[in-house]
């Protein structure tokens, strides 16, 4: 069997990336400035002389074809996929070896140059969005898969290999590296440590977090550090973990362990329809109730079933208020077991249609769905904004009626996709950035569903990552005195802080200013307040 | 069951220690004192009257208890709605809590196969050695706000902070579980132990003792039968016994009267695969050969140099001189980074100085 879904072509998530960057370069000639109510990094002073002096040194290092400096050429790393945001580099760097990295990395630590680091520009929260007087560090080069070791379970691969690219080398041994993001076709292995990434089956299987072994890391000196062990642990602190998820503000990831698995003897995946999003939520709960963890439990709300129906025809019922997709795998028996007890389950919770895919090819189509969502809702709306809130399950049903009471309120439609089975919610707000101030309610909207999901006891990113889009929302997830440690956390890698600065932790000046309410671990500040 | 919060009295003694500069050694139940370096003298701070299991909802698989909560009190509230800490950790000793656990990131015959302890840690509460109560991560599965501290302070050995409280994702237990084994010789089991990382059946623990191989299998009744038709072996009776002894180090092997005297009790990991080293003492394999346990006279500079070579890493887990590096150097990068990371959360030093590294 295949675990992997290539179905969208590669072509395709670049196009969406560079499509998006383009049209927002268009509404930037429409209206002068894309309102995000997110001032962009404070940048630094841009000194011509030292510039001209890095540049030269950069070109003494590097090929020709590695240092982009005219505008055109830089476009295509304006942005990630987050294209609201943009902003093109003073300088973007395309190293190959982990000592011409190194050597970038001292050179800019000498002239106090930022960097920011970039894999394959598919983020969703402008982690990878340049800095005007910074260097951006394209990991695009490092593509080569350097060892399969299919004894000790485990593959060593460049940053910049695509996440997809080292299961179908892995593939030959009937082993497959677990965590799959939507954009697994595009995403680099360096960009989904950066983030954490999950993918539909890290109920079961975790996040890259749980997947990784060693990283080598350059850090802002230039020093290069091996984190982790192909051993299941190493001395010291968990620096893997502490990278992990640290969006390019602690080291250059050069090179990446990851833990590979076997595939399983058979999948299969069952489709449940429900006529009320609330029951399809409790199924979720009663699923794990009866002591099965699912591969991959998977939700769509009406409008994502619609949208994914006109443009992949995965066989949905589109007159479903909620679909549920529930993958189980094993060994042979062992599936059968598993589907028989969820079909009963499922209807016990008031499925109106249980549908167990019949073959392989319809398991795909049923899949292919769900991983196209995004982009089929792109087909149906002009554009549309992901949120990536994550909350306990026992909430869903209250945060998914709020957040249609808030569509309502704000005239904007969503609809919803979600890893179900961890709890962690996309609500895609459809909106038209050339309608004016439809950017700016679709935000104010946004922000308002992660302050729900924290109020409920959950967090403001899930998967995406923080970046520069939800870094006002820190503020409401974290105390002044969690932010300093955070603070002191980077600097004791990046004591310059040149690295990615303005991304992911807020200062504490920026927060007061935010001066929002602070809800902190499901609690507000200040109860008797009434709320807007 | 006792439940008590006490983090402001603790926190009023990390204030005071910050105040004074007064070394402070962290106490839970004491079950792993025997574990890490001598830390330099101190005064004890016991956490083991902050207990209590704080929110437990088995429906959506997290636990979230206080650090002085005994770990077997943990374990029965799980068992009773049918779930497990799936690292499996050993207790070493009726007193174990859950903050030890942690801090010493202790997994057990599990771990290679379900993850380790810093696997299912979602989200902590903690003091630091500035006297602030600071909270990281959540009780959710997925949450990549703010940099992973909750994660970074498993096996901390208390040198960053003290854990006031950890949420934990937890797991259904298996509906069965058998264990099967075989005689061959250390080379056999370690082929067919990382032969089976290949393989897509339920094994939850592999270990090579006594000439023999034991593998568990375990998970729904029906994968539990297929997968033994494919695992060569005689079914061993008793099996949760030997794999708690083994856990535990209750097995022989681990009470060997030469550990009294001169030999050292060492941990030594290395890639599950790698044949058998050639190192004179007497050997025991977990994790399917990646966590190996070797009974010897070696000294531990010599030990060292040959693990390295074959990419492992050596600690000396009982026995032999503790003043000494029980844990594998760092190297001068690393090491420089760790004393800033130290210095980040406990900018006096006052936590556990010296348990995990001279210079740390
Ligand atoms: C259609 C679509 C679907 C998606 N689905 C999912 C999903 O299911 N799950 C999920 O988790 N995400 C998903 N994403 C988000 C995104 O794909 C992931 O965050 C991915 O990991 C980003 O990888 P990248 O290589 O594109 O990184 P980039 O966007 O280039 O960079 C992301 C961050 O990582 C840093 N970075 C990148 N490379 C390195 C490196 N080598 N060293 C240090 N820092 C580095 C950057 O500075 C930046 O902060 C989706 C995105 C799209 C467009």
């Amino acid at each position: 069997m295949d675990v992997i879904f290539p179905y969208m072509p590669l072509e395709f998530y670049t196009r969406v990336n560079y499509y998006a960057c383009l049209h927002a370069s268009r509404s930037h000639t429409s209206h002068p400035q894309p309102v995000t109510g997110v001032p962009l990094p404070h940048n630094r002073k841009n000194d011509v002389a030292l510039n001209i002096g890095l540049l030269r040194a950069l070109r003494s290092l590097l090929p020709p074809e590695s240092v982009l400096v005219d505008a055109e050429d830089m476009r295509p790393f304006e942005c990630d996929g987050l294209a609201v945001y943009r902003q093109l580099p003073m300088v973007v760097v395309l190293p190959e070896t982990i000592e011409q990295v190194q050597c970038i990395m001292r050179l800019c630590h000498a002239q106090q140059v930022p960097v920011v680091a970039r894999g394959a520009g598919t983020g969703l929260s402008g982690g990878a969005l340049p800095l005007a007087d910074g260097v951006l560090l394209s990991l695009a080069k490092f593509k080569r898969i350097l060892s399969i070791d299919p004894h000790n379970a485990m593959a060593t691969v460049q940053p910049g290999v695509r996440n997809l690219a080292i299961s179908e080398a892995a593939a030959t041994y009937g082993m497959y590296y677990a965590p799959d993001p939507s954009s697994q076709i595009a995403c680099t292995i360096g960009g989904n440590v950066a983030e954490n990434s999950g993918g539909v089956h890290c109920l079961k299987y975790g996040l890259t977090v749980h997947n990784i072994l060693m990283l080598k890391v350059v850090t802002m000196e230039g020093d290069l550090l091996t984190i982790g062990a192909e051993t299941l642990d190493s001395p010291g602190y968990d620096l893997l973990a502490l990278m992990t998820g640290s969006e390019g503000m602690l080291g250059i990831i050069v090179e990446v362990t990851v833990k590979l698995l076997a595939k399983p003897e058979r999948a299969q995946v069952v489709l449940a329809a429900f006529d009320d999003v609330v029951k399809a939520g409790e199924a979720v709960g009663a699923i794990i109730s009866a002591g099965i963890i699912p591969a991959g439990l998977e939700m769509m709300d009406n409008l994502a079933i619609q949208a994914a129906e006109d443009f992949v025809h995965a066989g949905y019922p589109r007159d479903a208020e909620a679909i549920l997709l529930c993958e189980l795998d094993g060994t042979h028996a062992e599936v059968s077991e598993y589907i028989a007890t969820v079909r009963k389950i499922l209807t016990g919770s008031g499925a109106t249609e249980v549908r167990t895919a019949v073959d392989e090819a319809e398991r795909q189509l049923f899949w292919k769905g769900r991983k196209s969502a995004f982009p089929a809702v792109g087909r149906i709306s002009p554009d549309y904004y992901c949120m990536d809130g994550t909350i306990p399950r026992r909430q869903l049903p209250h945060v998914l009626r709020r957040i249609s009471e808030m569509s309502a309120e704000y005239g904007l439609a969503v609809a919803n996709v979600f890893h179900a089975g961890d709890g962690n919610l996309h609500p895609l707000i459809l909106f038209d950035a050339n309608k004016p101030g439809e950017l700016e309610r679709t935000e104010e909207y946004g922000r308002r569903i992660l302050q729900l999901c924290v109020e409920v006891g959950g967090t403001i990113t899930g998967e995406h990552g923080v970046g520069i889009e939800k870094i006002d929302q820190m503020c409401l997830q974290f105390n002044n005195t969690e932010l300093a440690q955070f603070h002191a956390v980077k600097a004791a890698f990046d004591p310059s802080g040149l690295l990615n600065p303005g991304k992911a932790v807020p200062t504490l000046p920026r927060c007061a200013e935010f001066g929002a309410m602070h809800v902190h671990h499901g609690k507000l500040s200040h109860p008797e307040l009434e709320r807007f | 069951m006792d439940e008590q919060d006490i983090s402001l009295a603790l926190q009023q003694q990390v204030l005071d220690a910050f105040q004074n500069k007064t070394p402070l050694a962290i106490t839970g139940g004491g079950s792993k004192s025997f574990l890490g370096r001598t830390a330099v003298h101190a005064q004890p701070i016991d956490i083991s009257k902050h207990r209590g299991i704080v929110e437990y909802d088995p429906c959506e698989l997290v636990l979230t208890a206080r650090s002085g909560t005994p770990l077997q009190e943990i374990e029965a509230a799980l068992a009773e709605a049918g779930q497990m800490l799936a690292f499996e950790p050993p207790h070493f000793g009726d007193s174990a809590t859950l903050g030890g656990t942690i801090a010493c990131a202790l997994s057990g015959p599990r771990r290679p196969y379900s993850g380790s302890a810093r696997d299912f840690v979602l989200g902590c509460q903690m003091l630091n050695g500035r006297g602030e109560i600071l909270r990281f991560g959540g009780q959710v599965m997925k949450n990549v706000a703010g940099y992973d501290v909750s994660r970074l302070m498993v096996g901390t050995y208390g040198t960053l902070g003290i854990l006031l409280e950890t949420s934990l994702k937890v797991l259904p237990r298996p509906a069965a579980s058998i264990t099967v084994a075989s005689e061959c010789s250390a080379a056999e089991a370690i082929a067919s132990m990382s032969g089976l990382l290949g393989k897509p059946y339920p094994v939850d623990g592999a270990c090579y003792h006594g000439d023999r191989c034991y593998v568990r299998i375990s998970g729904s009744a029906q994968a539990v039968k297929e997968a033994r038709t494919r695992i060569a072996g005689d079914v061993v009776a008793d099996a949760e016994k030997f794999w708690h002894a083994l856990r535990e180090h209750e097995l022989p092997f681990f009470r060997h009267p030469s550990l009294s005297g001169k030999a050292r009790l060492y941990r030594i990991m290395v890639k599950p695969a790698t044949p058998p080293l050639s190192i004179e003492g007497s050997w025991l394999l977990d994790w399917g050969g990646a966590q190996r346990w070797l009974r010897s006279d070696e000294d531990i500079a010599t030990l060292r140099r040959r693990v390295e070579l074959a990419g492992g890493h050596v600690t000396v887990f009982r026995g032999g001189d503790r003043d000494e590096e029980i844990f594998q150097p760092l190297s001068g990068p690393l090491l420089t980074i760790h004393q800033r990371l130290k210095a980040s959360f406990d900018p006096k030093n006052i936590f556990n100085r010296g348990r995990l590294y001279a210079d740390l």
